[in-house]
């Protein structure tokens, strides 16, 4: 099924949950926020949060910044 | 000054310079410059994650979150919403419940929209998040911004990033008069003399990221505000002496032929 995640188009299989797409990405979920559709994710639902078709996926973390940069 | 602590919200700091980490070369300058400023407090962006480049490095990586205390920000944000979403996924990234809060009114000059940013504040401060207002060098406006629960404001010297200074000295010295919680003099500096300048005022802490990430040699600057900051302190406590017109002797006339 196709789910977009941080703008860009992904397929993913049936079933993926956000845990198994974070694994898929290589990312290590203690490091980064999730917003599924725009609702922020707690880090103890990636494990059960099941990933629907057309669902819009951002993972964000930290990067250098002061102000605007 | 082993006694000379700053209290934000229970969290304790003894050094007064906080760094921004955008701007550097590449992590390792980042992480060797703070290292050389001694702070403890530094601001972060939130970003989306490279999705696309398995092997890019995370920032916490180099800036341990049990060394330092992360101060996420809302920079880039032009509006209400988008302050208060970025906010809350920068709590749900888990390092803590600090916010600093910026609501960017024009991207030419990166004033605060101050309207903005007290609406703003007024939502997180009620979701309990610890609010540090990025704002403008307006007294009325910090003074708003503590009533609504700020436990410290970041009044602006110059534009970010524009190393000029602190344009305002006396409202600046008006909001140190006025507002009775610690006020972090936020963007602006230029070179450490700016730097000592706002702590010789009375500022409780100086935030900077561009006057050391853009210097020639960084960590060199780093290590510069380092002491402008404590030197400015130092001053702000002896107390300086007033402005004379004339001159005033300094070795006595008594024993002179």
């Amino acid at each position: 099924m196709d789910i977009h995640v941080n703008g860009q188009p992904r397929d993913v299989s049936e079933g993926t949950t956000v845990t198994g797409l974070l694994e898929a990405l290589q990312l290590t979920a203690r490091k980064v926020a999730v917003e599924v559709n725009l609702e922020i994710l707690d880090k103890q639902d990636f494990d059960g949060r099941l990933l629907n078709e057309g669902d819009r996926v951002e993972i964000m973390s930290f990067i250098g910044g002061g102000t605007v940069s | 000054m082993g006694g000379d602590i700053l209290t934000i919200a229970g969290r304790t700091f003894h050094s007064r310079l906080w760094v921004g980490t955008g701007k550097y070369k590449d992590f390792l300058e980042t992480q060797k410059a703070i290292e050389a400023s001694g702070a403890e407090v530094v601001t972060v962006a939130v970003r989306r994650v490279n999705i696309t480049d398995r092997h890019s490095e995370n920032l916490l990586d180099y800036l341990d979150p049990k060394t330092y205390t992360i101060l996420p920000n809302t920079a880039g944000c032009y509006t209400v919403d988008d302050a208060v979403r970025y906010a809350r996924l920068a709590r749900a990234a888990g390092v803590s419940d600090l916010v600093k809060l910026e609501v960017i009114g024009d991207e030419r000059t990166l004033f605060p929209d101050t309207a903005g940013l007290i609406e703003a504040a007024k939502i997180l401060v009620k979701e309990g998040f610890v609010v540090l207002p990025y704002t403008n060098d307006d007294p009325i406006v910090a003074q708003k911004l503590v009533d609504i629960g700020c436990p410290a404001v970041m009044p602006l010297a110059a534009p970010i990033g524009s190393g000029l200074g602190i344009r305002n000295p006396y409202n600046l010295k008006i909001i140190l008069d006025t507002v009775n919680v610690p006020i972090i003099v936020d963007a602006g500096v230029g070179t450490a003399s700016d730097a000592a300048l706002a702590m010789e005022y009375g500022a409780d802490a100086v935030l900077m990221n561009t006057a050391i990430a853009g210097a020639q040699h960084p960590l060199v600057m780093a290590e510069a505000m380092k002491y402008a900051v404590e030197a400015g302190r130092l001053a702000f406590q002896a107390g300086r002496i007033p402005r004379k017109l004339h001159a005033s002797a300094s070795s006595p006339i008594e024993g002179m032929l």
